[in-house]
């Protein structure tokens, strides 16, 4: 036996035991941890499972292709709230892109100009802002004026979306090197150029995904919804007219006393979580590091 | 003058353009504030006839009636505060102890799915958990509520506490004891809050402690300590600041949180007797009540409701990056 060997046994021996009391309280909060976690991950489990064991039985290829049926009658589809998502998404990325990537762009690009610090508090602030509150400020901006649209619902959406895109376009333009900046100035680019054409073609990536978590956190909203788009029966894509939206008519059926359209109200529920994990694993696709790709 | 000092040729034109551009940026970039300022004169225009006529009144007043067009919201503020505080006290352990697992216990291969799970959580839409907590957990509820009608020792408890309850007031005891046996009510909305939030303190605390430096774990260990030990003394109390942020972060979330609330709550604005009764908060009126609103005062008051939510949850949000900024620089207390 070597001699450090000798040493390292004598010191064990020396230090005092751990006691048995210390010994328990560690195995129970180690027990209690993970019992907690266990806790906070079942509700997503079961939700799951709910979803999968009712929502396939109801979802038939008339769900795509149909309207809501008459009151009280069995049958119908979504495909007015199917389409009606999809069009208010799309307007509302508009929004969202614009002003949201702009944003982001001032804050990361400007940071010495006097309006920087209000711009970022004020952009924190409306993250934080309810969805149901933003759907009466656009009610009292829009509706009150022109009615029910879905232009109203999409401007909503897209309000909510902007503060997520600022604060991801944001931490992605600093992750660029300075360097990189320097060297476009340095070829005697102007600004705007080096932020169009070298800062955000390699922020890319980071963009992209701030976009579709926005997208995918505004799918689901119905309350910003509720006063402005209102909801609609008939299949439209006519942004002047009121609108319906998958999670509007989940919440509408969901209340309903009938039991076909607690099924409907099912089968939409799968429908948009399907869409809503689709394109979150797409931002965490665009979102996994990857070399500066040549032009 | 000397060559050096002229403008190399092009620049005039380069800086015009950059002056374009970042004219368009802070034009687009003023829409933030633009939506900022208009919110609030929107909703304080139209809330106006009813903080004009109530005044103070319309935060004491505990009738909310629009029969007879007298509204006091005390009643849903403590619904949003009740549903809230509960669904944090319950949320906060079990987010903090994900946080540990996923940071301190699990094996590296356990620590991403389970991350990624509860981030799922967040990205639950809120119609689908009311429609889960409708579906499936109000009958379950309603099942053990009824116990309290067919058990004839549960049902002298029920009717004792009736007699309270026909008052206007309870007793500890009575508190939770359920008034009807339909599995809707505070308890289930404050129930599904507690889950909806569970995401936001729990990814923010794990940030944290994966911030937490190991030598601070490893002063902890070389001391003798065991491993909770240095959970509680080491790593804990440094990811002190930082976790507070996430449960404010998580308390903003909940107070605005609507349509799940409102699908289970009941929409009652009867005074508050019983954790299992009908109840109602600030958003779940907006929700119930704003389509059917017809008179203008009702309008108003349901938009001053929207008002104080908007101001309850900027200074939510504005102590919690206050809070989560103290903590940055070094990462300490």
């Amino acid at each position: 036996m070597s001699a450090v060997r000798q040493d390292v046994v004598a010191l064990r021996r020396s230090a005092p035991a751990i006691s048995p009391a210390r010994r328990l309280t560690n195995a129970l909060m180690g027990g209690l941890i993970s019992l907690g976690t266990l806790l906070v991950v079942a509700p997503l489990i079961l939700i799951f499972y709910y979803l999968l064991t009712t929502g396939l039985q109801a979802l038939s290829p008339e769900f795509f292709t149909q309207t809501p049926a008459p009151l009280g009658e069995t049958g119908g589809g979504l495909k007015n709230a199917i389409i009606g998502s999809i069009t208010m998404l799309s307007m509302a990325s508009v929004i969202g892109i614009l002003v949201g990537v702009a944003g982001g762009i001032f804050l990361s690009e400007y940071p010495k100009h006097p309006l920087m610090p209000t711009i970022r508090m004020l952009s924190d602030v409306l993250a934080g802002i309810p969805a149901i509150v933003m759907g009466l400020v656009v009610y009292g901006l829009l509706v009150l004026r022109f009615g029910f649209s879905g232009m109203a619902g999409a401007i909503a959406l897209g309000f909510l979306m902007i503060p997520i895109v600022v604060r991801t376009t944001e931490e992605t333009l600093k992750l660029v090197p300075r360097a990189t900046r320097e060297a476009g100035l340095a070829l005697g680019l102007p600004r705007w150029k080096v932020i169009l054409q070298i800062v955000l073609p390699a922020a890319a990536g980071g963009i992209v995904t701030g976009i579709m978590l926005a997208l995918a956190r505004v799918a689901g909203e119905a309350a910003p919804l509720l006063f402005t788009a209102f909801g609609n029966n008939t299949v439209t894509t006519n942004l002047t007219e009121p609108m319906s939206a998958l999670p509007v008519e989940i919440f509408k059926l969901a209340t309903s006393a009938y039991e076909t359209d607690r099924q409907l109200a099912q089968a939409a529920s799968l429908v948009l979580i399907l869409l809503i994990l689709i394109t979150s694993l797409l931002a965490r696709y665009f979102s996994s590091p990857r070399k500066y790709r040549a032009k | 003058m000397s060559q050096a000092t002229k403008r190399p040729p092009g620049r005039g034109l380069s800086s015009r353009s950059d002056d374009v551009f970042r004219t368009v940026i802070i034009g687009l970039s003023l829409v933030i504030a633009l939506i900022f300022i208009l919110s609030i004169y929107q909703l304080a225009t139209v809330s106006w006839p009813t903080l004009s006529t109530f005044g103070l009144d319309f935060y004491t007043g505990r009738t909310w009636d629009p029969v007879n067009d007298v509204y006091g919201a005390f009643s849903m503020i403590i619904g949003t505060l009740v549903t809230s505080l509960i669904a944090l006290a319950i949320s906060v352990p079990l987010a903090i102890a994900s946080a540990l697992f996923i940071a301190e216990y699990s094996p590296k291969w356990l620590a991403g799915p389970v991350g990624y799970l509860i981030e799922l959580l967040a990205a639950v839409p809120s119609v689908v958990y009311g429609l889960w907590a409708l579906v499936v957990i109000a009958p379950k509820l309603a099942e053990w509520q009824l116990t309290y009608f067919t058990d004839p020792a549960k049902l002298e408890t029920y009717s004792a506490c009736q007699e309270l309850w026909l008052q206007g007031t309870s007793s500890f005891q009575c508190f939770f004891v359920p008034s009807a046996a339909d599995g809707r009510g505070l308890a289930l909305a404050t129930l599904i809050l507690t889950v909806m939030i569970l995401p936001y303190t729990a990814s923010v605390a794990r940030d944290v402690i994966n911030l937490v430096p190991r030598d601070q774990r490893e002063a902890m260990y070389a001391l003798g300590a065991t491993k909770w030990e240095v959970i509680s003394k080491a790593v804990l109390p440094y990811a002190r600041a930082g976790i507070m942020g996430g449960v404010l972060l998580a308390l903003g979330r909940a107070l605005g949180e609507t349509l799940a609330v409102a699908m289970v709550i009941g929409d009652s604005q009867a005074p508050l007797t019983s954790l299992w009764q009908n109840f109602s908060t600030m958003a779940s009126v907006i929700a119930n009540q704003f389509g059917d609103a017809q008179q203008e005062l009702h309008r108003s008051s349901v938009l001053a409701l929207g008002l104080t939510l908007f101001f309850m949850s900027v200074i939510v949000n504005v102590l919690a990056r206050i809070v989560i900024k103290r903590l940055t620089p070094e990462g300490i207390k």
